[in-house]
């Protein structure tokens, strides 16, 4: 059982990300609503490095909450919706009370699931290797696997990403014949 | 601490869901699904402690592909909005009928 | 099986010309398939002017309904009538294949005379019904009960075809005629001389079918074609009453075949429920068939067809299936003295009640056809008191005495309908009240027609005598010491009961005595009523016609030599009686409990009672009837008071339409029709069920593509929890 210092950070950082998650998803403003949800990825990367992800904790940090919520943010200024909206954004009542049931009846079927095992062959193999992280360090032991083990999704995940820049500039490009 | 994140990570993705739901704006929900994405990139940091350093490396393309996800979403909104002037999901329905 | 295995291997019969008994249907069925092809192929090669033509026909004459339009195409009084292209060849095929069958049935008898018929000698032709417990063989019995009935029916079969080639002669239905008429004989054989209940039940479904054909054969006439639906029908309420007990047979013995149900019968116990309701199904069916009260109504109806047709199927052989059955079933029925007894009583009620309306009739075919009913009567009683012999002997001989008046009546009716073919008079050919005097121009026929009449009376040394007086006999003999003395029919003590059937039956002999009587006096003395005109071209039928009369009449003549009682030992002494015996003979004694012979002085006086009876009858006809006094028809008075309902036979018809028929029409069409068919059947579960359900999914699917990304995306949770939820509770 790790120390007392860690589990109330752990709990701190914990509560945190919850209470921005309600915050974000309640906003009006989606400036709001995106804020809050950068300060919710902050409390994960905290966590991450809690749970000895240091480089995950790091990347989430400068690729998910500097990069992507930046996006986001360019896209809403860019589009001019930075205002709270007049109209409703949220629905109505009813619409919220389903909404809040799935998601309750979400919660509960993971719950559920949590004390179930997993079939044999979907257990993988090694468990963590203490040694392995100190001898190549954070980054080394994502890295290894990584350029070793997972070439070939890496690569890919390349193509993609070069295929999402194209497509992005495609699709986000004036027409010729646009209408004026 | 395991069990605590992989609750933490079940409740991030409920709220997440719950706001795919009850959102209208085009680009609020989809930041919600970039939640229920960071969600389950808690779980798998959770349990890459027990199960080794798999868990780490698909975080990596998770997000990854949540990037480029990202880009190509929102480049397809913009378009949309060239279109309708609106982001709001119940406008945006010309596959209707 | 096993049963079966053993006695075919050791049987004394196999190997011997017995194994060739399945030709014996085949030949009958092989002349309808030519016959019928020539029909077919004759009808489609012309057209609607050319008389060839097969339905094309004699619609003038529609006096009465049920009309028999005389061996003859009238379609249209002025052209001539022209022979069917292909009546050479059928007129030899169809009575040819039919005399090769009673030779071959001759062949098959003499083979048995030589050795033991203990068992009998099963010819397995293939498995029929292998469906889990049921095992129904395809397999004819060889014994002697199925020979006597397949001799009758072969031999009157083929008297009756070549009857039929002169009758028939000029009608352009010719070919389809013997077709169907062979196809008859076929089922019929197959009915006798199956080996198990079903294969029975196939001859007996077939038979009525060609009842059918044949009584509906001027189909074109309205009245014909309604009379052939009636017997359908009216059948069919009996074969639902044979497949009931067919059924229950089944279940309690787990065999349908003769010999199994005999082996098994005796297990069911005696006078136990379970005989009895099998025996009374039984029964329901032969009292369809057989023509007994109350489903007798169909056969009046049936003179409408050709008169050799009413010889055949409706004197000789289709009715008597019923008395075969039970003849059959003697193992069953002995079990089941309550059976017995209504089978019994109701035999002789009908006798009695069908000879009170033959009284009355004035068209030649009815008084016969009601003649049948009540004789019918008397084998019923016959074989419902035990005495099978005595039941099948009745069989044999009325086969014999009734095809000779039915054929003798079509020979009249022949000559009518030349002569009034000649004048071109329109009145009825087969009124009794046109006739008159006929002796003097058909003498041949007249003399053969006074024998059959005498055999039917039962004056002695005719056929009839014999047969008639062994029932008379065999009823009043049971009445005491016999299983069916001991039993009480509902509240009547058996004894009492019998005596009462043998009032019936005395009454009914004199009755028959003296309608017979009226009959031959209105036809064939007195003056002839006909017409001046037509007196000329009255004249003795064609020799064809004449011919099987003559061997007709021998046989009523000597045909009581058959089974001879003791006491006038002319001939060789019951000779019937021992060849049935390995078939009937244990059953015939469980009833009378042993061999009893009543005593001598009892016997004399039986007989006497009926010769006088007999006799009685004869003379009060002569003397109160006066031939003088009718006018034919056209002319004659409307019958008052009693006399008219027995002409109307006792309203009947009358009221089973009313009683049974509307009700169930009405209840066709308006609940039926309009209730269950349109109402449930189109509007709930069609249009409601049927097509709603779908309607439903379409409009829940047309709800769910909305075209709103919003809409997809709680599809899409939904989906995921709903397989989260296949994990969490798999």
């Amino acid at each position: 059982m790790p120390n007392f210092f860690y589990q109330f950070n752990f709990y701190l950082f914990g509560l945190i990300a919850i209470a921005s998650a309600i915050a974000f998803v309640t906003r009006k403003s989606p400036v709001a609503a995106a804020l809050w949800l950068v300060n919710t990825m902050f409390c994960l990367a905290a966590l991450y490095i809690m749970l000895e992800a240091q480089f995950i904790g790091i990347i989430q940090v400068l690729v998910y909450a500097g990069a992507i919520m930046v996006v986001f943010l360019f896209v809403v200024m860019l589009l001019n919706l930075g205002q709270p909206t007049e109209i409703a954004d949220i629905r109505g009542r009813w619409g919220k009370l389903a909404a809040a049931f799935l998601g309750l009846a979400l919660l509960a079927q993971v719950a559920a699931l949590v004390g179930k095992r997993m079939p044999e062959p979907f257990i993988p193999g090694t468990g963590y290797d203490a040694q392995a992280v100190r001898d190549l360090g954070a980054v080394g032991s994502v890295a290894q696997p990584l350029f070793n083990e997972y070439l070939l999704a890496f690569e890919l995940t390349s193509i993609l990403l070069l295929v999402a820049i194209v497509g992005a500039v495609v699709i986000g490009r004036r027409r010729q014949i646009d209408a004026r | 601490m395991l069990a605590e994140s992989l609750a933490l990570s079940a409740v991030l993705f409920s709220i997440g869901a719950i706001g795919v739901l009850t959102r209208r704006n085009a680009i609020v929900i989809f930041m919600c699904v970039e939640l229920m994405l960071n969600a389950v990139n808690l779980t798998f940091v959770a349990l890459s402690k027990v199960y080794g350093m798999a868990g780490q490396v698909f975080v990596v393309f998770v997000m990854t592909v949540a990037a480029a996800e990202a880009a190509v979403g929102l480049a397809i909104i913009i378009a949309i909005f060239r279109h309708k002037q609106t982001v709001n999901l119940e406008n945006i329905n010309l596959l209707k009928g | 099986m096993l049963l079966q295995e053993a006695t075919r291997l050791s049987h004394p019969l196999s190997g011997s010309i017995a194994e060739w008994v399945w030709l014996i249907p085949l030949l009958p069925f092989i002349g309808f398939l030519i016959n019928g092809w020539l029909s077919i192929t004759s009808a489609a090669h012309v057209g609607p002017k050319d008389p060839s033509a097969a339905g094309h026909d004699a619609a003038g004459h529609a006096d009465d309904h049920g009309h028999d339009s005389g061996g003859g195409a009238h379609g249209d009084d002025h052209h001539a009538v022209v022979r069917h292209r292909y009546a050479g060849i059928v007129s030899v095929v169809g009575p040819a294949v039919l005399l090769l069958s009673f030779g071959l049935a001759v062949a098959i008898f003499m083979a048995m005379l030589g050795v033991s018929r203990e068992a009998p000698f099963v010819r397995t032709l293939f498995s029929w019904i292998p469906a889990g417990d049921l095992h129904v063989d395809a397999a004819l019995q060889v014994d002697p009960l199925s020979m006597v009935m397949t001799l009758v029916v072969t031999g009157v079969g083929t008297l009756i075809h070549l009857f039929s080639v002169g009758y028939m002669q000029d009608d352009p239905g010719y070919p389809r005629y013997f077709a169907y008429l062979n196809l008859f004989v076929s089922f019929m054989l197959v009915l006798v001389l199956g080996a198990s209940y079903p294969v029975l039940f196939v001859g007996w479904e077939g038979v009525g079918l060609c009842s059918y054909l044949l009584i509906g054969f001027w189909f074109t006439d309205k009245a014909n074609a309604d009379a052939g639906k009636k017997a359908f029908i009216v059948n069919r309420i009996g074969d639902f009453g044979f497949l009931i007990a067919m059924f229950l047979m089944f279940a309690n013995f787990g065999v349908l075949d003769f010999v199994g149900v005999s082996a098994a019968a005796p297990g069911a116990g005696f006078n136990s429920a379970l005989v009895t309701t099998i025996c009374l199904f039984l029964f329901l069916g032969c009292a369809g068939k057989s023509a007994q009260i109350p489903l007798y109504v169909w056969l009046p109806d049936a003179m409408a067809g050709p008169t050799p047709v009413s010889a055949l199927i409706h004197a000789a052989t289709m009715v008597t299936a019923g008395v075969y059955l039970i003849a059959r079933s003697a193992f069953l029925f002995s079990l089941a003295p309550v059976a017995q007894l209504t089978v019994a009583f109701v035999g002789g009620l009908t006798a009695l009640f069908a000879a009170t309306i033959g009284l009355k009739q004035w068209d030649i075919k009815k008084v016969l056809a009601y003649s049948t009913v009540s004789q019918l009567g008397y084998m019923f009683v016959g074989v419902g008191v035990g005495a099978y012999t005595a039941g099948i002997f009745h069989l044999v001989t009325h086969a014999f005495f009734k095809a000779l008046l039915f054929l003798g009546s079509g020979s009249v009716i022949f000559a009518m309908h030349r002569a009034y073919h000649a004048t071109h008079n329109h009145d009825d050919a087969q009124d009794m009240r046109n006739m008159g005097g006929l002796r003097r121009y058909m003498p041949v026929t007249f003399i053969l027609m006074w024998i059959a009449t005498l055999a039917i009376a039962g004056i002695p040394v005719f056929a009839g005598f014999f047969s008639k007086d062994e029932i008379l006999g065999a009823v009043f003999a049971r009445t005491h010491e016999s299983t069916l003395s001991e039993v009480s029919w509902l509240g009547i003590p058996g004894g009492s009961l019998l005596y009462l059937i043998y009032a019936m039956g005395l009454a009914a002999a004199l009755l028959t005595a003296i309608y017979m009587t009226r009959m031959m006096l209105y036809t064939f003395h007195g003056p002839n009523r006909s017409g001046e005109k037509e007196q000329s071209h009255l004249a003795e039928a064609p020799w064809i016609m004449t011919g099987p009369l003559v061997v007709l009449g021998v046989l009523s003549l000597f045909g009581g030599w058959l089974n001879l009682p003791a006491l006038l030992p002319l001939g060789p002494v019951g000779a019937l009686e021992h060849w049935l015996e390995p078939v009937v003979g244990s059953a015939t004694n469980a009833v009378t409990r042993g061999p009893h012979e009543p005593a001598h002085s009892t016997e004399l006086a039986l007989i006497g009672a009926a010769v006088a009876i007999a006799a009685l009858g004869i003379i009060i006809a002569l003397v109160r009837l006066k031939p003088d006094r009718l006018v034919p028809k056209a002319q004659a008075p409307e019958e008052q008071g009693f006399e008219r309902v027995l002409l109307h036979k006792y309203y009947v018809d009358e009221l089973y339409d009313r009683v049974i028929v509307r009700p169930t029409v009405w209840i066709s069409r308006n609940v039926l029709a309009t209730g269950v068919d349109e109402g449930i059947i189109d509007k709930l579960l069609v249009t409601w069920v049927g097509a709603g359900i779908p309607r439903l999914f379409g409009w829940f699917g047309s709800r769910l593509q909305s075209g709103q990304v919003g809409t997809y995306a709680w599809v899409l949770l939904i989906g995921v929890i709903a397989v989260l939820g296949a994990f969490t509770f798999r």
